[in-house]
């Protein structure tokens, strides 16, 4: 089982040194563990942290963000222990990244054939041109775009064939593992829609892992197997999807998200949002960061910060202390369930 | 011919406690209180200096001395104390210099922020006619004017205003356009709002930071550009300022004299006040892109 | 389309060539009384006044003779034919010649220097923005003192130093005027000796702001996602940084190079006069003493000129480095 574990991050703490005083922290012990092949969500709502935990899983931090503890293994190899050539080297041959914005992805002066030829000329200098050019050629085909869109500059492209050409450069060296953050946020639903069709496509030929981030839950109930929920810097839920596809939600802050969005099929729900915002990360709070918006709160929670544990079977883990009393939303709310629980066998 | 207002293009923050805010961030930053210091301490002695000392164009007989406790800049050719003389300059420079930069910006904001609001054939007009004041190199132009219209310090300022205004202007324009179409500004349009509350309410408070930032850079241009104009006797000489300064200098010959206190102390002041404004620019600069701020240190 | 795009550039500069045409014509007639008798007294303060310099004078002003319109037209005519009369600086030279001489020598000059500074300025700046806080960028301060330096205050520190501290260079003028001008090795050796103290003025008083452009929007382009991208693409360091960082940081420099080409020319031309530096600027000055109105209009049209053609050249290139531009006007 561990062998197959291909990324794994764990205790990762990441801070923003705002030069202001007290830094900011962004992401607070956060582990993951992605396996091959496999495609892992990770949701939450803009300011969560799931951007910053993106660029740290790939050792991309900017200053003033820095990785402030925790550890990232790809493969075993600890990412932050390797030297810079050496880390030249795992990047986009072994783990390769779409970003949030396909328009900033791309290099606005350069064709598109050119900003492909670099990832060979780097990784790959035994290609010649006329190689690098096929190779290149077959990459935009296999996301459906005509080869003779390697001499057009970004600008001159639709958002949709930007985000086409960015994938294609995620895995132009056939990488293990490719991060994607937010990938079709920028896109209208129907393009959002091929686009991820594309992705399951490619995914089942090649066979590489994804970290897939985004705001939109619904999305990943369909494209992931394994899921995270971030609030605030943390994750408050880690669950198989199947389960939380079959309404087992264990964390408030989970079931509100999943009311928050339509799903991109399917019929139409009650949309409520979750009311409130999110609570400033610079200042600490030594209770649950969700407590102030949750509908489910408990005078527990504003004490105490509940951590990260194991609730019931299989993949299942959830920060709150309303869900290690009520395993199942589904049975735990309603009233008569309660009834049945004080009705039970003594 | 486009892009001159790059680094300005963050969107200023709209409410008035984050920009507080980032004013004492910005505060904390060195190069802002390092460039404010100094323009106090030349602002200082240019208005209070004068007062302590004598007449800067009174002669001795110590003729063209090297610096002493008597004289701390030595003197001229003809007797004359130099720091007396640097002091009251650093009066006449900045003044000028002060002056042209207002007007230069009030012209600026009139052009840039009118056209850039109004839009339509105004804004192609105002913004064509600042385009090619652009081009035209702007010294030249004046060293015409000055000797069309003679030496006087009214004829100064009035010349190097005009030489100045185009490149701000357009960077204001390019500010207004991008804050006219604000969801904020176009609500005020629906509300039924005047044009002249819009901009005075909504828009130019917005550009403030812009506003001050090119002032800034309007001020370090009519210092130069005095200061070459002086320099080639084309002020009016009776008003001393470090351009004229240099321009007596020159004439007595104090280079191949070796005469070097006489003709460094107003260059390097020049310098100075035009290093010391550009940190306080940067400081600004600093303020509306927080990227520039970001510590960032390649592996 | 790129044909468009240049008619456009083109046109401009049409329009702002006839503004500064123009301008010339206006200024004269600002002066209150009359123009020519002013100018001709004051000419006489300074330098022989003949016969025929009176009508030269206003025939070249379009002042003699019919309406404001039928002046115009006469000052074009003479324009047309570089006909600028005589100078009383060099009389009996015709204007014309005495320009003609001064040109090669600025144009020479400031534009070695110019592409000096800006490839000093650039490279710099790319390297400090790419490694921000390191050594390099500790001369951000220094350079930012630089871009403040009045030209000719450095020009006058630069020829005290190597004349008066240390006998290194020859102290005025453009070569040795033992020689003859011409492609001949003594002229040429001579010149650039000449030259070497201005062009390092230039370099000096310039490329500190290049510098500090440069470096400015390096540290905000290397917050682009293409930039990071490109990091995380594992490309080697180099083309990271020159072909996605400072490719796209050199932009705001070249379509801001109108503003600094401006700044150039006119610290260039004062510069010339603590050097006597035989181009424009100096030329200039000796008309403006000597009252030579004639020499001064012809200087300013001919410095306006080389500045637009150079802004326009600058114009094309930009729209080669920047493939934006290039939908954006069709």
């Amino acid at each position: 089982m561990t062998d197959d574990i291909l990324l794994a991050a764990h205790h990762v703490d990441v801070v923003y040194d705002t030069g202001e005083g007290t830094p900011t922290h962004a992401v607070r012990d956060v582990a993951v563990e992605l396996r091959r092949g496999e495609l892992l969500g990770i949701a939450g709502e803009s300011g969560c942290g799931k951007s910053t935990l993106a660029y740290a899983l790939t050792r991309l931090l900017q200053p003033p963000a820095r990785l402030a503890a925790g550890t990232v293994t790809l493969d075993g190899q600890d990412l932050y222990a390797l030297d810079r050539e050496a880390l030249r080297a795992v990047r986009w041959t072994r783990l390769s990244m779409v970003f949030q914005s396909a328009m900033n992805a791309l290099n606005p002066v350069t064709t598109v054939g050119r900003q492909f030829d670099d990832i060979f000329r780097a990784h790959r200098p035994a290609m010649t041109a006329t190689e690098r050019r096929a190779k290149a050629g077959e990459l935009l085909d296999m996301v459906g775009i005509d080869p003779s869109r390697l001499r057009s500059h970004p600008h001159e492209l639709s958002g949709g064939m930007r985000q086409r050409v960015v994938i294609a450069m995620a895995l132009a060296l056939d990488p293990d593992v490719v991060v994607m953050d937010e990938p079709t946020t920028a896109l209208d639903v129907v393009v959002q829609r091929e686009i991820l069709d594309e992705i399951e496509e490619l995914r089942e030929r090649l066979g590489f892992a994804v970290i897939f981030i985004t705001h939109d839950l619904n999305l990943l109930l369909e494209i992931s197997d394994r899921l995270a929920v971030m609030y605030a810097g943390r994750i408050v839920e880690y669950a198989d999807t199947a389960r939380i596809a079959e309404g087992g939600a264990l964390h408030p802050y989970t079931r509100g998200l999943l009311r928050s969005f339509p799903a991109l099929t399917g019929d139409r729900r009650d949309l409520r949002g979750i009311p409130g915002q999110p609570p400033d990360l610079r200042l600490a709070t030594p209770g649950c960061a969700f407590a102030d918006r949750c509908e489910a709160v408990v005078e527990r929670c504003r004490a105490q910060r509940p951590e990260l544990e194991r609730v019931g079977e299989g993949l299942s883990w959830a920060a709150c202390h309303v869900a290690r009393h009520h395993p199942s939303d589904r049975q735990a709310v309603p009233t008569e369930s309660a009834g049945q629980t004080r009705g039970g066998p003594a | 011919m486009t892009a001159t207002a790059t680094a300005l293009a963050a969107p200023p923050d709209d409410t008035a406690a984050a920009r507080g805010g980032r004013l004492r961030a910005a505060l904390r930053s060195g190069r802002l209180r390092a460039g404010l210091g100094i323009v106090a301490v030349l602002a200082l002695t240019a208005a209070l200096g004068p007062l302590f000392l004598g007449d800067p164009d009174a002669v001795s007989q110590d003729l063209s001395q090297a610096p002493s406790a008597a004289h701390w800049l030595g003197t001229t050719q003809t007797g004359q104390d130099v720091f007396t003389q640097f002091v009251v300059a650093a009066r006449g420079t900045l003044l000028i210099g002060a002056t042209s930069a207002l007007i230069a910006t009030a012209v600026s904001a009139v052009v840039g922020i009118g056209g850039g609001f109004l839009g339509g054939l105004t804004d192609e007009a105002l913004s064509l006619l600042s385009n090619i004041f652009l081009v035209i190199p702007g010294l030249p132009l004046v060293i015409v004017v000055a000797a069309y219209v003679g030496a006087g310090t009214g004829a100064t300022i009035l010349v190097i205003a005009l030489t100045t205004w185009a490149a701000s202007a357009r960077v204001l324009r390019a500010q207004t356009l991008s804050l006219r179409t604000r969801d904020y500004v176009l609500a005020a349009r629906l509300y039924g709002e005047s044009r002249r509350r819009i901009v005075l309410v909504e828009i130019l408070p917005n550009e403030l930071a812009i506003i001050v930032s090119q002032f800034i850079f309007a001020v370090i241009f009519a210092v130069l550009t005095q200061a070459a104009l002086a320099f080639l006797g084309l002020d009016d000489p009776s008003n001393l300022t470090w351009g004229t300064m240099l321009y007596f200098a020159q004439n007595a010959d104090a280079l191949t004299g070796g005469a070097w206190w006489w003709f460094i102390p107003p260059g390097l002041a020049i310098a100075v006040l035009g290093a010391a404004l550009s940190l306080i620019s940067f400081g600004l600069d600093e303020v509306l892109d927080p990227r520039l701020r970001a510590r960032r240190r390649r592996p | 389309m790129r044909v468009r795009h240049l008619l456009r550039k083109l046109g401009f500069y049409a329009v702002a060539a006839w503004i500064a045409v123009t301008l010339n014509f206006v200024l004269p007639r600002l002066i209150p009384g009359d123009p020519v008798q002013l100018m001709m007294s004051r000419m006489a303060a300074s330098g022989p006044v003949t016969e025929g310099q009176e009508k030269a004078m206003a025939a070249m002003l379009g002042l003699g003779h019919g309406n404001l319109l039928q002046q115009y037209g006469d000052y074009l005519s003479s324009l047309a034919r570089l006909d600028f009369g005589l100078s009383t600086t060099y009389y009996p030279a015709k204007v014309s010649d005495v320009v003609a001489h001064a040109v090669p020598w600025t144009i020479v000059l400031v534009g070695l220097a110019t592409l000096l500074s800006v490839a000093l300025g650039i490279t710099l700046g790319t390297l400090a923005g790419w490694r921000r806080g390191g050594r390099l960028d500790a001369l951000v301060p220094s350079a930012t003192f630089l871009a403040a330096v009045p030209y000719f205050w450095a020009a006058l520190i630069l020829l005290y130093l190597c004349t008066q501290v240390w006998a290194l260079a020859p102290s005025s003028g453009g070569y040795d005027e033992t020689y003859t001008i011409g492609l001949n090795t003594r002229f040429v050796v001579s010149a650039v000796q000449h030259g070497v103290l201005p062009a390092i003025t230039i370099v000096v008083a310039s490329v500190g702001g290049w510098m500090l452009g440069m470096r400015n929007m390096m540290v905000s382009t290397l917050a682009e996602d293409y930039v990071i991208a490109a990091e995380a693409k594992g490309l080697r360091p180099r083309t990271v940084m020159v072909r996605y960082a400072a490719r796209n940081a050199v932009l705001p420099s070249v379509a801001g190079f109108a503003i600094t080409l401006g700044f150039i020319v006119s610290g260039s031309l004062v510069m010339e006069i603590v050097f006597s530096y035989p181009g424009m600027g100096y030329t200039l000055l000796q008309a403006v003493t000597n009252n030579d109105y004639p020499l001064m209009q012809a200087i300013f049209l001919m410095i306006t000129f080389a500045v637009l053609v150079a802004n326009f050249l600058v114009d094309l290139l930009y729209s080669f480095v920047d493939p934006r531009t290039r939908e954006a006007t069709s």
